[in-house]
């Protein structure tokens, strides 16, 4: 008897940002919603920086993880390590979740595709329109609403931004991390931490308050969003990260989303926090250039946005979600895994695991 | 006068506003209130059945009520 029953499309997933820790890189969320996919049966192949991050010894989460150069290390030793690595692990699809990495991804992709490595990636271009560089004249060009903010190369214009934008502003890294800075004083031990931690330029931004919502959205690359979620902060972390949240029905926030892919032709998963001001006024706080560490909530909520870039990735064409569930919360939580010396020598030593 | 109409309540006076993400608890004379604005009643039938059902002195309770109402109100949870 022949059996109709379609098999599952069997596909080797490689995933970056397995640092799942209070302040969460995405990759273990973006693992967990691809597995939740019955269209696919997955292997999932980790690429880490660190030896410490946890995704590496969550094995029924992660089949096998490498160790991958830093960033700063250029693009020439990260193709090689890739290409190195998809000798043995035949991969499909690549899925990069940190900021800072995107910017050689998207320069080797052309060579990764020709080694079998498919991405679904913004360009450079988009990539830089909304960098938080130039996210200010991006919302003046496109009619978004975006705090202003001043561009510091020095500490010294310090007190001129302070004085222009009035007190508090907020302090920011060229890609992660802020503080809200009352007095001259905490704006410039803000100034010379995040300037030590992440270079420069240092971005200093009017203060909005209001209520933190973010969007995680998808783009198709040719002007459709394929997904968007709004998702309200129910809880905050010291860092500013969501610990809870709760899915939103607000489609003047879906409105603002398919706007931005739109205009941009976005191509891929990204992240936009708003603040909405007590007047209701939405203020585009930054956007994040990938998907966020609560990506998981999607897939919770109806629409599986790390499985639908998958399937746009090895080129299926996918239909834009219409529903999602309202009132879906996630809750983020510690759990201490148990492992031996012997793991973390191998990961540390080989760089692999 | 009505309850926006994708605001959620429950029985047990849990209500969850979907646009905004804020949920409250409401008493069980505001959770039986906030499900007599649901079905539509107006400030005037509800003060009614209200009334008819406790044993309470009228301009009291309209008082409350109104302040109650006010509530809802500031909270955005009324249609406008």
């Amino acid at each position: 008897m022949t059996n109709l029953m379609l098999s599952p499309i069997e596909l080797v997933i490689a995933v970056t940002g397995l640092n799942a820790i209070d302040s969460p890189g995405p990759g273990v969320s973006v693992i967990r919603a691809i597995r939740d996919c019955k269209d696919f049966k997955v292997r999932i192949v980790g690429l880490s920086y660190e030896s410490l991050e946890p995704g590496i010894y969550m094995h029924d989460i992660v089949d096998k993880t490498y160790q991958i150069p830093y960033p700063s290390a250029g693009t020439e030793s990260l193709l090689n390590r890739l290409t190195e690595i998809n000798i043995q692990e035949k991969i499909d699809v690549l899925i990069p979740n940190f900021d800072a990495e995107l910017h050689n991804f998207i320069k080797i992709s052309d060579a990764l595709l020709k080694i079998g490595i498919k991405t679904f990636l913004p360009s450079h271009e988009q990539l830089d329109s909304r960098d938080k560089i130039n996210l200010s004249e991006f919302g003046k060009k496109n009619n978004f609403d975006v705090p202003a903010d001043k561009i510091l190369y020095r500490m010294e214009d310090l007190p001129m931004a302070a004085k222009e934008l009035e007190f508090p502003i907020v302090v920011k890294g060229k890609y992660y991390e802020a503080t809200v800075a009352y007095t001259l004083e905490q704006a410039q031990k803000a100034f010379l931490k995040l300037q030590a931690k992440w270079g420069l330029p240092i971005i200093v931004q009017q203060f909005i308050s209001g209520t933190e919502i973010n969007i995680a959205a998808l783009g198709d690359g040719e002007g459709n969003a394929i997904s968007v979620i709004p998702m309200r902060k129910l809880y905050i972390t010291d860092k500013g990260k969501a610990w809870a949240g709760v899915t939103l029905e607000d489609d003047s926030l879906i409105d603002m989303a398919k706007r931005f892919i739109e205009i941009t032709k976005w191509r891929g998963g990204f992240e936009i926090e708003i603040m909405r001001s007590p007047e209701g006024v939405l203020y585009i706080m930054e956007v994040n250039p990938r998907f966020p560490a609560w990506i998981y909530l999607t897939a919770g909520a109806g629409q599986n946005q790390p499985a639908a870039l998958v399937k746009m990735a090895i080129g299926e064409k996918v239909i834009p979600f219409t529903n999602y569930q309202v009132g879906k919360i996630f809750i983020r939580y510690a759990w201490d895994l148990i492992t031996d010396i012997q793991e973390f020598q191998q990961i540390s030593a080989f760089g692999e695991l | 006068m009505k309850l926006k109409s994708n605001i959620a309540t429950s029985e047990s006076g849990f209500v969850f506003n979907p646009t905004s993400g804020d949920s409250y608890s409401a008493n069980a004379v505001a959770a039986e209130i906030m499900l007599l604005l649901k079905e539509n009643n107006s400030i005037k039938e509800i003060k009614q059945i209200m009334l008819s059902r406790y044993e309470v002195d009228s301009s009291h309770f309209e008082k409350d009520l109104d302040d109650f109402i006010a509530q809802l109100r500031d909270q955005n949870l009324l249609e406008l």
